[in-house]
């Protein structure tokens, strides 16, 4: 789960975040979109233990950030629109890699069932620079799930990602909260978001101008609530 | 301190004041020494700039240890007025050294240890300047300046010595059997108490400079934010 | 703090590491873990590309030539400036390293990667640092040989060897943390030896007095003390990096 209270963050003395109260429950999938600059990165980068809360209250996974930042990392996965990974090793080596530094026992199994999964099976001795922006994307996400994280934290995940990846990653994200996973989506595409997520909710000008459940509104009325918020 | 008015203004006062007392003091109340001359005179503000381009960045280094711990904005800007009134100090220490070495040692600059470890000084300082130029977010500037601050700090005393080794081994060029030996001179007490007299007189300069300093700071990022707040209104 | 000081828990490989399970060993063991995790994959990935230590050392050898031309170096006067060309050569090779193995990691974002890691933040310290300074040594290796053939003198020398090791590692020491707050600015890199140089005149001159002392066969008594001015400045550096380092990635 996550939970922000009252959170704000400057940059020297400007506000990027004032006063954002975000609740996610456990199993809970939330769309979080806005117009570019109104903090949504800022609050994924908090979230994610990256950058620090200038004041107010954070909780990933029920610990407190940055408090118990160590703790929160082991339970927390990322997948960026840039896919944190080395073009100078294989697939292969690019995953345990980061098992070795979330200090997996049994990596080797889980490792090649999840390259089996995201379809690079056959290209993992393959350099990750030989390999086209689709396919590294998808080997982000495998990169993402690799320890199993309670909360998975998404940065425009579906940025580059090549048609079999983008409905691979639909499949995982509605498995994963089918399992009980707190997950937490940063997206442009609103129409696209707000089907995929329980809840969607907008940011503007770093406050929370809007929530709603996808049961509560149609697509066509939540599309109008956006512009109307980011147009105005 | 920094913000009121009313201290800034008394402290201006009282600097101005100190500062001619100390010059008339240079001028006459201390002696003339008697191989040097009257350029030996140059010696009281030489000395008194030198400590107080020391001190400057001492206080950098405690600002410094003092903002990584606090994170409080004040301590970022104390850091850096008070590298930028240390480097205008230093360089008056080392013009002054400059006037006073030419007829002391016969030559204007030597690779002497203190004048050596002050020119690298000097040089860290430029680059704390030039990195804080660098960085845009505000916050990560404060916090890579401290860091510099610090680490630059330690390294002046190991520079000092490494250099001071390397000097003792090798005869020193100029000057015969060392530095100290040429340019030396007897200090009778109204030279000691004029000597005194400008550090603690350059000391309260420097104070001043730096609340002037953090005041135009204070005021420079308000009419900043002031003119955010106009154009987003 | 150095991560050798650690090195028990390396034979522990099979046991499922929490820090909180089995204490202080267990911990020890992760936290080394992490290190050569770091460590192992810039070897890795420098194994395969040559990037950096090909830029490395065609940048020395080029620098050693320079000298030559520069200095107009006859048999005397090569040897008296043979370990100062020596260590400008290493300082300047260092500088391109370091600048390269932190800006490769900011560029690619793989830096956050390595952020998310629920592992200490001076673990990938050491494993950066142990890094640069391993590629630092292999320049030296080739640059050493080749060196004491051009120039004619002993510079192999067990001694000289261990002027080297500690030389580069304070310069790596320092590089590394310095390195990691360049890449942030705006004209980083002319930034990092800017920051870099002045505040590594101790190493030069220990380093280069050290090497001189025993190519000129000097007394052990004038050269040991370079050997503690290394070593003291190795320990406070690393210390302070390990404790700075904290602050450089937070955001």
């Amino acid at each position: 789960m996550i939970e922000t209270r009252a959170l704000t963050k400057h940059f020297g003395r400007q506000p990027v975040l004032r006063g954002v109260e975000l609740s996610v429950a456990p199993g809970e999938f939330v769309a979080l979109m806005g117009p570019n600059g109104a903090g949504k990165t800022t609050l994924l980068r908090i979230l994610a233990s990256l950058a620090r809360p200038s004041f107010g209250a954070v909780r990933v996974a029920g610990l407190n950030l940055p408090a118990e930042a160590g703790e929160v990392r082991r339970r927390l996965g990322v997948i960026a629109h840039l896919p944190l990974l080395y073009g100078d090793l294989t697939a292969e080596e690019n995953l345990r890699f980061y098992a070795r530094l979330y200090d997996l026992p049994n990596s080797e199994a889980r490792l090649a069932a999840l390259l089996e999964r995201v379809g690079l099976a056959a290209r993992r001795r393959d350099l990750v620079r030989t390999f086209s922006r689709g396919m590294q994307q998808r080997l982000a996400i495998a990169r993402g799930l690799l320890h199993d994280p309670e909360v998975l934290l998404l940065d425009e995940p579906y940025t580059g990602l090549d048609p079999l990846g983008c409905a691979l990653l639909d499949e995982v994200v509605r498995e994963r909260s089918a399992q009980g996973r707190t997950l937490l989506m940063i997206t442009h595409d609103v129409a696209h978001g707000f089907a995929l997520a329980h809840r969607s909710v907008i940011l503007a000008r770093g406050q929370i101008a809007f929530t709603a459940r996808r049961d509560e509104l149609t697509p066509d009325a939540f599309a109008r609530q956006y512009a109307a918020i980011v147009g105005g | 301190m920094f913000k009121s008015d009313r201290v800034a203004q008394i402290l201006n006062l009282v600097t101005a004041g100190l500062l001619l007392v100390a010059t008339a003091m240079v001028f006459f109340y201390a002696p003339t020494e008697v191989t040097m001359g009257a350029v030996q005179r140059v010696f009281y503000f030489h000395v008194a700039a030198a400590w107080v381009g020391l001190a400057a960045f001492m206080v950098t280094f405690v600002a410094g240890l003092v903002y990584l711990r606090t994170g409080k904005h004040l301590w970022d800007q104390i850091g850096h007025a008070s590298v930028e009134i240390g480097l205008v100090f230093t360089v008056m220490g080392a013009a002054s050294g400059s006037i006073w070495a030419r007829p002391a040692w016969n030559t204007w600059w030597t690779w002497d240890p203190r004048l050596t470890t002050y020119t690298i000084m000097a040089l860290i300082y430029v680059a704390y300047l030039m990195l804080r130029q660098g960085l845009d977010d505000p916050d990560r500037r404060a916090r890579f300046a401290a860091i510099y601050g610090i680490v630059g700090f330690i390294s002046v005393p190991i520079t000092f010595f490494s250099i001071r080794i390397w000097r003792t081994i090798h005869p020193v060029v100029v000057g015969g059997s060392g530095d100290a030996a040429q340019g030396t001179f007897h200090m009778t007490s109204p030279m000691l108490q004029t000597m005194l007299f400008s550090v603690f007189t350059f000391s309260v300069v420097y104070v001043c400079l730096l609340v002037n300093r953090v005041r135009l700071e204070d005021l420079a990022e308000r009419v900043e934010q002031l003119k955010v707040r106009m154009l987003s209104a | 703090m150095r991560p050798s000081s650690a090195g028990e828990g390396q034979a522990l490989p099979g046991q499922p590491a929490r820090p909180a399970a089995s204490g202080a060993l267990a911990a020890a063991g992760a936290y080394w873990r992490a290190v050569s995790a770091v460590l192992w994959k810039d070897l890795a990935a420098e194994f395969r590309s040559r990037e950096l230590l090909s830029a490395m050392l065609v940048f020395s050898l080029l620098v050693v030539l320079i000298f030559n031309f520069a200095l107009q170096l006859d048999r005397v006067a090569r040897e008296n400036v043979a370990a100062g060309v020596l260590w400008v050569t290493a300082v300047f090779s260092g500088t391109l390293g370091l600048n390269r193995s932190l800006s490769q990691e900011k560029d690619r974002g793989s830096l956050d990667g390595l952020l998310l890691a629920p592992v200490d933040r001076s673990a990938l310290y050491f494993g950066k640092m142990l890094g640069n300074w391993l590629f630092m040594l292999v320049v030296q290796a080739i640059i050493l040989p080749v060196f004491s053939v051009l120039y004619n003198l002993p510079m192999l020398l067990p001694l000289n060897l261990v002027v080297v090791l500690l030389g580069t590692l304070g310069y790596a020491g320092v590089g590394t943390l310095l390195a990691s707050m360049a890449v942030h600015s705006r004209s980083r890199d002319v930034m990092l030896p800017i920051l870099l140089l002045p505040v590594a005149v101790p190493v030069l001159v220990a380093a280069v007095q050290a090497s001189g002392g025993l190519l000129e066969q000097r007394a052990w008594d004038e050269i040991s003390q370079w050997f503690s001015l290394l070593i003291g400045y190795d320990v406070i550096f690393i210390a302070v990096a390990f404790m700075a380092f904290d602050y450089v990635l937070e955001e």
